[in-house]
């Protein structure tokens, strides 16, 4: 199937570069209201479901780094190979459970951001677990016989190198966050993309270029990496302030 | 042999063929050694004689075959690293971090943070970053850090081992300063030198295996034997003036 801007003659894909930088700018500028209602979801939908597996995820990645059980590698192996777990497949997940006939169809939360927050809360879990884990590793090679000679237990151990690593910890927070709020193919199954309800940025992208609106969908592309960047940029801000002083210093 | 054997007191510590294996490698062969109150004993011996895997077995952190008994099981003991640990916090909060971990009541923790600090001439550094400080700094905090938690057994692998001469002096005399308070100390060095100005009791290790207890001015003197004779010669030149 031929997409939309193969059609596009020669020269004129440079032209609709240049047309979504203005369409961009425009719509920051002017503030739309529906632009604004779309970020605003999208930060709330990636940002909850951010929140929801960071507390999972930051749990779990401890204590793979300090549990020995039978097992154990394998599960490092599956939680490491769930990095590369397609969005779409998630929304299907996700989709054949809250339907009306799956499992968890009583709730009736399919088509809501409820819905899209579950899906993306397990996209990007096993993101904090897996480089959790790495970090945790890392950190007690370091330090763990120091802690543990101070008393305190293995779950200690590896909470105290969440605090020890809290800017790191932070960075791969931001990086979950970048996946989620980047990710299309399970919101889109889940969330329907329903306008005013559960249409987010990358929904609202995928329509737009569908219907062969390219100006349009790069321009939206664009204001979802101001977004993002505004986000990183507010948090980088906040780890110079705290973090000036320890900067560079191991 | 034990150098102070048919001491009536109960050892803090007692080791009775004590055996650690890393894998293929025997770290430890049968050791037996007391560790009595108020003792500072230095371990020596050639790189992989199994000071530090000794160290640690005392201090309860390895694994072993062999029976490990303490006079009483809540004996309050610290160890300091070769490269201290600092958490990413301050140096209040890094004492205060020891404080908890050892269970000091609450209450107690500003008192015997403080007096740490000054004990290691450290008071003006209480809101300073741990890691920003110098190695020297550093270990001075880490043996306050040891010492707040008034440890009745302190723990040293090669304290000294990555410190310019004056930090190792600064550090030397703490330890000193301790020793002399009667804390009971033991300490893994490749410094003969410092073990000589130190301990009061040698233990000399090679291949995982006691070779010799004895009263350091025994060990320093004739009573090395010929293998930790010939480890004193190889050591002597270079490490015992520094």
């Amino acid at each position: 199937m031929d997409e939309p801007g193969a059609e596009l003659p020669r020269g004129a894909s440079l032209s609709a570069l240049a047309e979504s930088v203005g369409t961009a700018v425009e719509l920051i500028v002017r503030a739309d209201s529906v632009l604004l209602r779309t970020v605003g979801l999208s930060l709330a939908v990636s940002g909850t479901a951010t929140l929801c597996a960071a507390g999972l995820g930051l749990a779990l990645g401890a204590w793979l780094a300090v549990a020995h059980f039978p097992g154990h590698r394998a599960l490092v192996l599956l939680l490491n190979t769930l990095l590369a777990l397609p969005s779409v497949v998630v929304g299907l997940v996700v989709y054949l459970l809250l339907s009306r006939s799956g499992p968890l169809g009583s709730w009736g939360i399919l088509f809501t951001p409820t819905a899209m927050v579950i899906a993306q809360t397990i996209l990007v879990l096993p993101v904090i677990a897996a480089l959790t884990r790495q970090l945790v590793g890392d950190s007690l090679r370091d330090g763990g016989d120091q802690l543990r000679s101070m008393g305190a237990g293995p779950m200690s151990c590896a909470l105290l190198m969440l605090v020890h690593d809290r800017w790191a910890v932070l960075t791969v927070l931001i990086a979950a966050f970048g996946r989620a709020i980047a990710e299309v193919g399970a919101v889109m199954v889940v969330g329907g993309n329903i306008d005013g309800i559960t249409r987010v940025m990358t929904t609202a992208i995928a329509l737009e270029t569908s219907k062969g609106d390219l100006p349009l969908a790069m321009a939206l592309g664009l204001v979802l990496l101001v977004v993002v960047g505004v986000v990183n940029l507010g948090i980088s801000a906040a780890q110079r302030g705290h973090g000036s002083a320890l900067a560079g210093v191991r | 042999m034990n150098g102070i054997e048919g001491a009536a007191i109960r050892p803090l510590i007692r080791l009775r063929g004590v055996s650690v294996r890393f894998g293929s490698v025997q770290a430890l062969r049968k050791v037996s050694v007391d560790l009595q109150r108020g003792e500072f004993i230095a371990l020596v011996g050639p790189n992989g004689s199994g000071k530090t895997t000794l160290l640690r077995t005392l201090h309860g952190m390895l694994r072993h075959q062999g029976t490990r008994e303490l006079a009483d099981p809540s004996v309050v003991q610290a160890m300091v690293f070769q490269r201290p640990f600092m958490l990413r916090l301050s140096v209040a909060n890094n004492l205060r971090l020891a404080l908890w971990l050892a269970r000091v009541p609450r209450v107690e923790w500003a008192g015997r943070a403080e007096l740490a600090m000054h004990r290691v001439g450290m008071a003006g550094l209480w809101e300073r970053p741990a890691r920003a400080l110098s190695g020297g700094q550093q270990q001075r905090l880490a043996l306050a850090r040891a010492w707040a938690i008034q440890p009745e057994i302190l723990f040293l692998d090669e304290p000294t081992a990555s410190l310019d001469p004056s930090a190792k002096k600064e550090v030397e005399a703490l330890l000193a300063g301790f020793a002399a308070d009667g804390m009971t100390m033991v300490m893994s060095t490749h410094n003969l030198g410092q073990a000589k100005r130190l301990a009061r009791r040698v233990v000399y290790l090679d291949q995982g295996e006691i070779q010799r207890d004895l009263p350091t001015e025994v060990f320093f003197g004739d009573g090395a034997g010929a293998r930790a004779d010939q480890f004193l010669k190889g050591e002597m030149a270079w490490q015992l003036e520094s």
